[in-house]
């Protein structure tokens, strides 16, 4: 009887995605176990955050003011780009949306089967997080989310050899498919025919074809292309941009939802109440889409 | 007397639990692929030591909360720990007789079997197939089987769980 029911659990969970709910309930059940497994990381960090000397503390400071300074000088160029990118594309007469949405969240210190590239993170569907939803790092896209629970949500790593991501070359547009290879540094693009503009050093930015991932997030740069006449495609490995097995932290974007940079990182709050009203009602549309069919 | 029969339940759960938070414990790049399956090793333990207890039921829900916590199919773990659970039934008198190395080579079968249903249903739904180092986990939980004996051997008895 067990093995039946098994069974039939296997084959919902795998054929039908039906048991989202199921799972997403269940995951509250095992939340503790995965609280617990966090406390001894949680600890550590907390005795070297409060061990910290003085001296350590100041040198921290000191290169994240450099770094904001070179930042902020590279936002004020964009601003003037952001500005002029809306304005050509007015004139173009198509839509543009410059920034997403995002959230940051946290991994939770626990592994998962050692040959599926998963992660577990700390934010769920409390957070409006649903299946489906991409998730980046400072450097890169890393991957989507698979199970959303209330608490926690599983997502899938672009290496993982379930895993597929629709790219294009940033220096030429070539578009292409990116599969996970199962090793945490190497994707695979299998599809790239021999004729094919691509060479090592490129860069592979997400096409947003596939809908799940916005365009123009940065993927992976090419490392190795080799063509060989007998096949009908050339083999080309990337390396995956994100810092894959070392991120801590992840954002998690939503790709309806858009404001521009400036109004996202509230530099330019140029019509604010207006930004934030259609930002309400996107965040509730996204919220009763979760609630009623998660895509 | 009923009492006395469910003496320690607690201790039983607290074991599992102690399994599960091994199973997902963080560890080093070359260390995930050695983790012994702390769940399967528990549940053989109390499946030998406590056959009117700990079964089939047990083993199918200890597999279900493996799979949620290990992002597998949902059910995957389930099937296999409850079919491990079935078979240490059948032969727990046998088994227990057995001296401890002799134990530790049925351990491995049971852990052999219970990675090979996994590796049929990975495949199954198009998963490629395992390294040769895929079975490590079972050899080591076949050489750190008379440690989880002894440990929870002397569990049992300190906290008279019958």
């Amino acid at each position: 009887m067990f093995v039946a029911l098994s069974a039939v659990l296997m084959v919902m969970d795998h054929k039908y995605r039906s048991l989202e709910s199921v799972r997403a309930g269940l995951s509250v059940a095992i939340y503790p176990i995965q609280l617990l497994v966090e406390v001894p990381e949680t600890v550590s960090e907390w005795f070297s955050e409060s061990l910290a000397t003085r001296r350590h503390l100041q040198e921290e400071n000191d290169s994240l003011h450099t770094q904001i300074f070179m930042q902020k000088a590279q936002m004020q160029k964009l601003a003037a780009l952001e500005a002029e990118n809306i304005r050509l594309r007015e004139l173009l007469d198509s839509s543009f949306e410059v920034g997403e949405k995002v959230i940051i969240a946290e991994l939770l210190s626990v592994n998962l089967d050692p040959y599926k590239h998963q992660i577990v993170i700390n934010k769920g569907q409390l957070d409006n997080i649903y299946p489906g939803q991409p998730l980046l790092d400072a450097e890169g896209v890393m991957g989507q989310i698979v199970h959303a629970g209330p608490y926690t949500s599983t997502a899938v790593l672009i290496t993982d050899t379930a895993h597929a991501i629709p790219v294009q070359v940033n220096r030429n547009g070539l578009r292409s498919i990116a599969l996970g290879s199962g090793t945490i540094n190497r994707l695979d693009l299998p599809y790239i025919p021999n004729s094919a503009d691509i060479q090592p050093g490129d860069l592979l930015i997400t096409s947003g074809l596939g809908g799940r991932f916005p365009p123009g997030y940065p993927v992976a740069v090419v490392s190795a292309v080799q063509h060989d006449p007998g096949r009908t495609f050339s083999q080309v490995v990337a390396t995956p941009l994100a810092h894959l097995d070392r991120s801590r932290e992840v954002l998690l974007v939503w790709p309806g939802e858009t404001t521009t940079i400036l109004e996202a990182t509230e530099l330019a709050p140029l019509d604010a109440p207006s930004d934030t009203d259609t930002d309400g009602t996107g965040t509730a549309g996204i919220a009763t889409e979760t609630e009623e069919a998660p895509p | 007397m009923t009492l006395a029969r469910h003496h320690g339940g607690g201790v039983i759960l607290f074991t599992f639990i102690a399994a599960l938070v091994l199973t997902i414990m963080p560890l080093p790049e070359w260390g995930r692929y050695l983790r012994p399956d702390w769940a399967c090793l528990v549940l053989i333990y109390w499946c030998l030591a406590l056959p009117d207890r700990v079964g089939v039921s047990s083993g199918w829900l200890l597999g279900l909360a493996v799979d949620l916590l290990t992002g597998a199919l949902l059910g995957q773990h389930a099937l296999s720990l409850s079919l491990v659970a079935y078979l240490t039934l059948k032969f727990h008198q046998r088994v227990r007789l057995f001296p401890i190395w002799q134990q530790a080579l049925t351990v491995l079968v049971l852990l052999m079997l219970h990675q090979l249903l996994a590796l049929w249903i990975s495949r199954m739904i198009g998963r490629p197939g395992a390294p040769w180092f895929f079975w490590a986990p079972s050899l080591l939980g076949m050489l750190i089987w008379p440690l989880v004996y002894g440990v929870l051997r002397s569990l049992r008895r300190g906290f008279r769980v019958n």
